[in-house]
């Protein structure tokens, strides 16, 4: 999948993986799509939690090895 | 509209300081309009020089040891400052931020920072021991933001 911008939030706990994903976004347009490299597990629901109370699209996830791998489209 | 969330913090222990930074900055990413209100021993998370918050295993129970410890061995000098350094690394390797990321973190974020003003007289704390950037404020000025959360804690 395309991105415009990649975050490393790998070994980092809650709930930071959240707090650096709204923090990448914020410097980025509309319509581009932020993606997010995490090893908590926790992340996966609230990834999903921050999409759906901010209104940025989730356009998928995966797990692969241990790592969280989330695409977001900013709103 | 804006949905808002308001917390009391009352406590000055390391681990009773997470929550109130955690759910702050967490609700701020959100979208949250956000405020703190810290008052007694709370008021220890917003001196700028956090050594003093200390966890101690001493009538905490519930606390994980690495070796069952009796209590009068819990009473020893130093037992504290070992639990807190423990606690800290523990925290460190686990990849949780330290309280004063998290507390720059809700800074960044524009949560508000209240000190109560009473607590702060009650104890005779400095105003130059604090942070910047923090208010001062009674009952009345936390009521006027809670009265119209969605959200309204006491930790």
């Amino acid at each position: 999948m395309d991105f415009q911008k990649e975050l490393d939030a790998r070994g980092l706990n809650c709930p930071l993986p959240i707090l650096k994903t709204k923090k990448s976004l914020a410097d980025m347009d509309s319509g581009q799509v932020l993606k997010v490299v995490s090893t908590d597990c926790g992340s996966v629901k609230d990834m999903q939690a921050f999409a759906k109370q901010t209104g940025n699209e989730l356009l998928s996830q995966s797990e692969e090895g241990g790592e969280y791998v989330f695409f977001m489209r900013k709103k | 509209m804006t949905k808002k969330m308001a917390i009391i913090a009352t406590k000055g222990t390391l681990d009773m300081a997470y929550p109130p930074f955690i759910l702050a900055s967490t609700a701020a990413a959100l979208g949250y309009d956000v405020q703190v209100f810290f008052t007694f021993y709370g008021l220890q998370l917003l001196k700028k020089d956090l050594s003093d918050v200390k966890i101690s295993p001493l009538a905490n129970p519930a606390m994980p040891m690495p070796v069952p410890m009796p209590v009068f061995v819990q009473m020893l000098p130093g037992m504290e400052s070992m639990a807190t350094m423990m606690m800290k690394n523990k925290l460190k390797k686990k990849g949780v931020a330290s309280l004063e990321e998290l507390r720059s973190l809700c800074q960044e974020a524009d949560v508000k920072f209240i000190a109560c003003q009473m607590t702060v007289d009650l104890f005779e704390f400095e105003k130059s021991d604090f942070i910047d950037g923090i208010e001062y404020g009674g009952a009345a000025t936390f009521m006027e933001f809670a009265g119209e959360t969605d959200i309204c804690l006491f930790v």
